[in-house]
């Protein structure tokens, strides 16, 4: 009696909710932490870029209109199904990022936390970052945030799922929809956590997927007229600087990458949603 | 129509210096360069002062200067901080006639703007930030926020005081020490304010100010010992220093140009409407970053609308920037006339009909009457490209959805009116508009308290109120 043979898995970008190869029909060697072969990953191209940014346009009024209770439900489901699905994200980590079973276990854990968390801020940071103003005449005046737009993000290299969904969920908590470039070195978490996002209720769209080279990718993210904003997270410095310098083209809002190693355990802060937010102030005169 | 006499207010209560230096580490100093620019009465075209052009060892000076101040300013007390901007708030409202007649001989706009609108703001700004200082953790940025060091601030010639005080006012709450440049034309009152400054003893270096144009400014954003940046004017200024800090960490805030949609519906009350539609795009020359250059009006009222307007225009006075009366003062300078004029003939070359009101023109400075331009299509360049200055482009819709689609079709989103008296309709445009700030049944409203800011390309960040913070801390 022979062996089974095991079903490998085709990795492919995610782009509008669907799962296409790049149009370019080119892919990559990603290897184990020890060097194995452990699959081939599309090598998304410039044109994938393209349509990744036009499929977030699309989704772009939907997702910034669905009420805050919505998206909040859906980042929840988000983690729910991410939750399920624990032990395959576990062995992908190990085989991924050579880190233990016990380790990879804190680290899905914690991403699976980080959703949960920023699930709850969905009806809550407008509240935290908006104003009722107390100007001086009769007038009513109120500041509210509202998302800016298409999100480009950089996702760190390492950290694969941790570091991969503490920069997705920040921006489409907000309302923002996203194209994201992922690990490199690690590219296979991401496009799981996209079968993960494709059967959690999140629209099509709001958040697009490439795998491949950062720096062949990310410039032309980041000179995108139709792009707002850039998270140079998982950028090298090099490329930082192009992206933030094409970036200054339409005056994107520019997240850069901070120097030395993120550490994505410790609390988050708002920073990271308040980057991606617009502040609309609402002037009313006061009378009879 | 009345005659009125003329009322000028007097020159003599200003002392204006032939000559000026920077002000470093709180003394005047003399340019270590050669350069000198001279600024006018843009009314007259008369030289009012010499002014120095801060060099690039001179923008470095400035930045010692600050920086050192910075390890006093920063570790005294918020309450101590406090005080000293009160004081600068007081000494502003004690000198606010002396400091409006400097404002309008140098920028050209009219008296009864710099006084009633300008001066009142400034004070404003110091007071409202001046509060702020020993009140930092309760802002919403955490219990102890920090300040971040050195911040170099480039202002426009629009608004020279009140762009001022948007900068040096949250700025110094926060902790931060400053190094300012006004703009080549208009310096006159920044550097009235270094005065102020010494009056209310502020510690030396904690507010610098050097003068000069476009290469002093660069210098300064690009310095590497200059923590925050804050620019306001023109988004290709605003592109270029985007560039010039890429991979510093500085941060940076950005007030940049706009080309705002005045959106007028059929149900609005169309004689508030005027009014506000006036104010929107006449209002210091059309020299503001927020001004309602674009007005959509429904067709079913254009008509009626253009009448009224043009009705209201033919009563605007312009002239002499220190006359009480006058509505319509100068163009800053000659190099904006021209743009203006290169602009108003694309739009009439472009197939749009111009219209002004029968209006007698000086014969010394720099003069633009109110225009209208009517018959406007979104591709001509008078309905995509900021114009700064006292021409209007009307343009038509039918429906809501296609004002919000004309309103949005631009690079810029700083601001936007609505005119309707219908709630629902109204927040129903707030919330479709991809504007900073939405002016309902109103127009040009500006106050300490309330943010203000653009989205897309008139630029990041927010001034004003409690957001206006952030830009000074480290968060």
């Amino acid at each position: 009696m022979s062996e089974r043979v095991g079903v490998r898995k085709t990795y492919k970008l995610f782009i509008g909710g669907a799962f296409p190869r790049s149009e370019s029909g080119r892919s990559y060697v990603v290897s184990s932490s020890k060097g194995e072969f452990l699959a081939n990953a599309s090598k998304a191209s410039r044109k994938d870029a393209r349509e990744a940014v036009a499929t977030a346009r699309k989704a772009f009024p939907g997702w910034s209109a669905a009420t805050a209770y919505n998206r909040g439900q859906i980042l929840y489901r988000v983690a729910e199904m991410l939750e399920g699905r624990r032990s395959q994200f576990v062995t992908e980590l190990v085989d991924a990022d050579g880190v233990g079973v016990r380790r990879a276990g804190e680290l899905v854990d914690a991403a699976v936390d980080r959703l949960v968390w920023y699930a709850g801020w969905s009806d809550k940071i407008g509240t935290i970052r908006g104003s009722a103003n107390p100007v001086a005449g009769p007038y009513f005046n109120l500041s509210s945030t509202e998302p800016t737009g298409v999100v480009a993000v950089v996702a760190p290299e390492a950290d694969p799922l941790l570091g991969l969904i503490s920069v997705i969920a920040p921006v489409i908590v907000t309302g923002n929809t996203c194209v994201v470039v992922a690990s490199e070195r690690a590219p296979l978490p991401s496009i799981t956590l996209a079968e993960v996002l494709a059967t959690s209720d999140l629209p099509g769209g709001v958040v697009n997927i490439l795998t491949g080279s950062a720096a062949e990718i990310a410039p032309w993210l980041a000179g995108h007229m139709d792009v707002n904003a850039i998270d140079l997270t998982g950028a090298e410095l090099e490329l930082a600087v192009s992206c933030e310098q094409a970036a200054a083209e339409n005056l994107k809002r520019v997240l850069r990458p901070a120097p030395g190693k993120a550490d994505w355990i410790t609390d988050p802060g708002t920073g990271r949603m308040t980057a991606f937010l617009e502040t609309k102030t609402v002037w009313h005169p006061i009378g009879i | 129509m009345f005659e009125y006499a003329p009322a000028p207010e007097s020159r003599d209560i200003i002392d204006i210096k032939p000559s000026y230096g920077l002000f470093i580490n709180g003394e005047w100093v003399e340019p270590l360069g050669e350069g000198r620019e001279k600024t006018v009465n843009p009314a007259s075209e008369e030289v009012l002062a010499e002014i120095a052009v801060a060099s690039e060892a001179d923008v470095d000076r400035a930045v010692q200067a600050a920086r050192k101040a910075f390890t006093v300013w920063s570790a005294m007390p918020g309450s101590e901080r406090a005080k000293y901007i009160f004081r600068i708030a007081r000494i502003i409202q004690e000198r606010a006639r002396e400091l409006a007649v400097l404002e309008s001989l140098d920028n050209g706009k009219p008296i009864r703007e710099s006084r009633d609108v300008d001066l009142p703001l400034v004070a404003a700004h110091f007071f409202y930030y001046a509060g702020w200082a020993d009140k930092l953790s309760h802002a919403g940025f955490g219990p102890s926020p920090r300040p971040l060091g050195v911040a170099g601030q480039v202002i426009p010639w629009n608004f020279p005081l009140l762009m001022l005080a948007w900068k040096i006012a949250p700025a110094l709450a926060c902790g931060n020490t400053v190094v300012l440049k006004p703009a080549e034309t208009t310096p006159l009152t920044a550097l009235a304010f270094a005065e102020i400054c010494r009056q209310a003893d502020l510690p030396p270096g904690v507010v610098n100010i050097v003068t000069g144009a476009g290469e002093t400014g660069g210098a300064l954003v690009r310095h590497p010992d200059v923590d925050k940046v804050a620019f306001t004017g023109s988004t290709e200024v605003g592109r270029q220093i985007a560039r010039s800090v890429a991979g510093s960490r500085k941060k940076v805030t950005l007030e940049l140009g706009g080309k705002a949609a005045n959106i007028v519906f059929e149900d609005a009350a169309l004689d508030q409407a005027v009014e506000g539609i006036v104010n929107g795009i006449f209002f210091n020359q059309g020299h503001v970053c927020c001004a309602g250059s674009r007005l959509l009006v429904q067709e079913s009222v254009a008509g009626e609308l253009l009448e009224a307007l043009k009705r209201r225009l033919s009563t605007l006075r312009l002239g002499d920037p220190l006359d009480k009366n006058t509505d319509i003062g100068a163009i800053n300078s000659a190099a904006q006339l021209a743009r203006i004029r290169e602009l108003s003939d694309a739009g009439e070359a472009e197939g749009a009909e111009r219209w002004s009101p029968a209006c007698p023109i000086p014969d010394k400075g720099f003069w633009f009457p109110p225009t209208i331009f009517t018959g406007v299509a979104q591709s001509h360049r008078i309905a995509r490209e900021e114009i700064f200055g006292p021409v209007l482009s009307v343009l038509t819709f039918r429906t809501p959805a296609e004002a919000v689609e004309k309103a949005n079709n631009t690079p810029y989103g700083l601001s936007a009116g609505v005119w309707t008296e219908k709630g629902s309709l109204m927040l129903w445009m707030a919330s479709r508009l991809r504007a900073g700030v939405v002016w309902s049944n109103t127009f040009n409203k500006f106050d300490p308290t309330s943010p203000f800011g653009g989205y897309k390309e008139s630029g990041y960040g927010r001034e004003g109120g409690r957001q206006g913070l952030e830009a000074y801390l480290d968060v």
